[in-house]
């Protein structure tokens, strides 16, 4: 069977590269091809990268505490790419400090996200969803 | 003596070079208006005369005869990608490297209206990309079909995703087209592979486009009309900075070439972040890279320029005085594009434009470093090349060749304090190619590399 195509990137000013490392080498062992676009990544260059790899799925990891901003409006631009059956998938510190999950999570989806993770949330986890998402 | 007789087919010159290789010198060069309108020989025919005047036998008696051209439009070229800042850049670099006028560019799947205009654009060869390899296939094979459907009949390089490569090559093939099918420009993200592009298009220029172009004929007197100009320059300017394994280069460089029509920028250097905790990010660069801007020119785009430059930036480098005789200026160096400046006010004319040409050229082509303001403190991106350590900055064209004082000229290209975010070379030890040898050098490179080395360096004068 071919490869899932994933791109994987921290958004918005984020430089925290370590997860997105031990993602990228979790997702790979796993059997994925990962197209990591790293730290410092724009909404522009997932929705890119996604349509020149023709991805099945888009990882978006947040860490500072600023991921609202960054990812509002991503989903819009996907579907305007055409990118609209493309799941999008968050995880990270997507808020500042400890909140509700629950509430969180939420408001990640009403932003078109289609999975939304807790902070410390184990490559494991991703990789069963992953595989249960896309068949 | 070993003699070797090279030729450049220009769009207005034909000119040739006589080169004893076994005394590393040139014997002699002459120049004739190029006769591609009616018989291409002409021109030739009627340089070497004038160079046999000179040196008492005929060039043509030379042992290796060969050319480049950029008559008749030059290589003209359009490049079709998915993703403009991606495929689509890639492809467009690799035709730009390969010598290519690129005409125009088109992204996502060609419409029937960009379809006609690409008919109307007559390119002699299209380059064909998209998708990384195993990526995207639909949007490469529908613009495949949109091709073969189209009315041109022109050949074209395949050089996208590998999984669709043969369904692409069918449906061309099909249409009886002429498909080169070539590795990926961009084979995973963000991997720029131009090399076999390049290749390929050269290939093709060898075999077709010199005879389309009516050049073939000049092939009965000289062994082949090998590269486009441009590529020839870009080839010296590859041995000047890199050297043989016999003779040493000098180091990363940046040349400049401000034309009558358009003002080219090469550029030898990797171009990595000289600064420490700099993030790189964007379509990596190719080591040997040319940037061509068709809307920067000394004549025939004059006008182009002063428009891409707006008027502050002409207020800044001429003064308000000159730059009210600006407009009747331009309006005679247009019509006459041989025109040289008359009296001191006109060479500052021309000396400014050559300025502003140079700057923006400069900034276009080389990296931009982006402060990123984090709510915690600024990060720093750069984009593109970081040329400000490059050493040497060579200038070449017809501004630089002429003027008094090249070094006004060549200046505009370096580091400006004022707008510290465009990585231009900060203090480049400058260098002039008065006799424009530099495209032949790059041909006689493929003969003797060594001695086109060493004759590129004896050729060039420092500022
Ligand atoms: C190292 C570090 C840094 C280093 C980063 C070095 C580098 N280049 O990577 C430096 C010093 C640069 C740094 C800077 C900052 N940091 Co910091 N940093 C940390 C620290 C200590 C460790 C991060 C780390 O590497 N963790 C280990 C990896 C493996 O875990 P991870 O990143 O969380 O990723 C895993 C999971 O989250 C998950 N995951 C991640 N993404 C996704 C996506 C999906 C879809 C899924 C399913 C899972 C998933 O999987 C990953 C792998 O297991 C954390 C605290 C902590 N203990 O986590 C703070 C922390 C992340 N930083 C924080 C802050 C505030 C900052 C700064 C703003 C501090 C400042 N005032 O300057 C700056 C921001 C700079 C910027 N522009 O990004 C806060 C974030 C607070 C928040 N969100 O509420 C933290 C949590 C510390 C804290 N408790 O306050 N930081």
């Amino acid at each position: 069977m071919q490869k899932k195509t994933l791109v994987l990137g921290v958004i918005g000013a984020d430089v925290h590269a370590v997860g997105n490392r031990i993602l990228d080498y979790a997702l790979t062992e796993a059997g994925f091809s990962v197209v990591n676009i790293g730290v410092l990544a724009t909404q522009e260059e997932f929705i890119n990268a996604a349509m020149e790899t023709d991805a099945q799925a888009i990882l978006v990891s947040s860490l500072y505490g600023h991921g609202e901003l960054d990812c509002r409006g991503l989903k819009e631009k996907c579907v305007e790419a055409g990118l609209d059956d493309v799941p999008l998938y968050v995880g990270g510190n997507l808020v500042v400090g400890k909140q509700d999950f629950a509430v969180v999570e939420e408001h990640y989806k009403e932003m078109g996200f289609d999975r939304v993770y807790p902070p410390g949330t184990l490559p494991d986890v991703l990789i069963r969803d992953l595989a249960r998402d896309l068949h | 003596m070993e003699l070797a007789l090279l030729v450049d087919f220009g769009s207005t010159y034909t000119k040739v070079t006589v080169v004893d290789l076994r005394d590393e010198k040139i014997m002699g060069t002459a120049k004739a208006f190029t006769t591609v309108e009616t018989d291409i020989m002409e021109g030739l025919k009627q340089a070497c005369a004038d160079l046999q005047q000179k040196l008492g036998f005929d060039p043509l008696t030379a042992k290796h005869k060969v050319a480049c051209s950029s008559a008749a439009g030059g290589l003209k070229m359009v490049a079709v990608g998915l993703v403009r800042e991606l495929t689509v850049e890639a492809a467009k670099r690799a035709a730009l490297g390969a010598g290519a006028r690129v005409l125009d560019v088109f992204a996502h799947r060609l419409t029937a209206s960009e379809l006609r205009r690409m008919e109307i654009l007559k390119p002699d060869i299209v380059l064909l990309a998209g998708g990384t390899d195993g990526g995207n296939r639909e949007v490469i094979v529908q613009n495949a079909r949109m091709l073969a459907q189209s009315s041109l009949q022109v050949p074209i390089v395949v050089a996208g995703n590998k999984v669709a490569a043969e369904e692409v090559a069918g449906l061309l093939r099909g249409a009886g087209l002429d498909c080169r099918v070539t590795e990926n420009v961009m084979p995973e993200l963000n991997k720029l592979n131009v090399e076999p592009a390049r290749m390929t298009i050269r290939e093709i220029f060898m075999e077709k486009i010199v005879s389309a172009k009516g050049l073939s004929k000049a092939e009965q007197l000289i062994d082949g009309v090998l590269m486009p100009t441009p590529a020839a320059v870009l080839n010296a300017a590859m041995l000047l900075a890199q050297g043989t394994p016999g003779e040493p280069g000098i180091g990363e460089l940046v040349l400049v070439d401000i034309g009558g029509a358009t003002t080219d920028v090469h550029s030898v250097a990797k171009g990595e972040p000289s600064k420490a905790g700099v993030m790189l990010k964007g379509l990596p660069e190719p080591q040997a890279k040319r940037t061509v801007e068709g809307d920067l020119g000394m004549r025939y785009s004059a006008r182009a320029l002063c428009e891409a430059a707006g008027p502050n930036r002409f207020s800044g480098v001429l003064g308000d005085k000159s730059c009210g005789r600006l407009e009747a200026f331009l309006a005679r160096v247009t019509a006459r594009p041989d025109y040289l400046p008359k009296d001191e006010e006109e060479w500052q004319l021309d000396e400014g434009m050559a300025r502003v040409a140079v700057e923006l050229a400069m900034e276009r082509h080389a990296g931009n470093m982006e402060v990123v303001y984090t709510p915690f403190g600024a990060s720093y991106v750069q984009y593109g090349k970081d040329l400000t350590p490059v050493p040497h900055l060579i200038g070449t064209g017809g501004v630089v060749v002429h003027h008094r004082e090249p070094a006004r000229i060549l200046k505009a290209a370096w580091f400006d304090r004022n707008n510290p975010t465009s990585l231009r070379p900060r203090s480049p030890r400058m260098w002039v190619d008065r006799e424009y040898i530099l495209a032949a050098m790059g041909l006689l490179g493929e003969i003797a590399p060594d001695t086109a080395l060493r004759i590129s360096k004896q050729c060039l004068l420092e500022l």
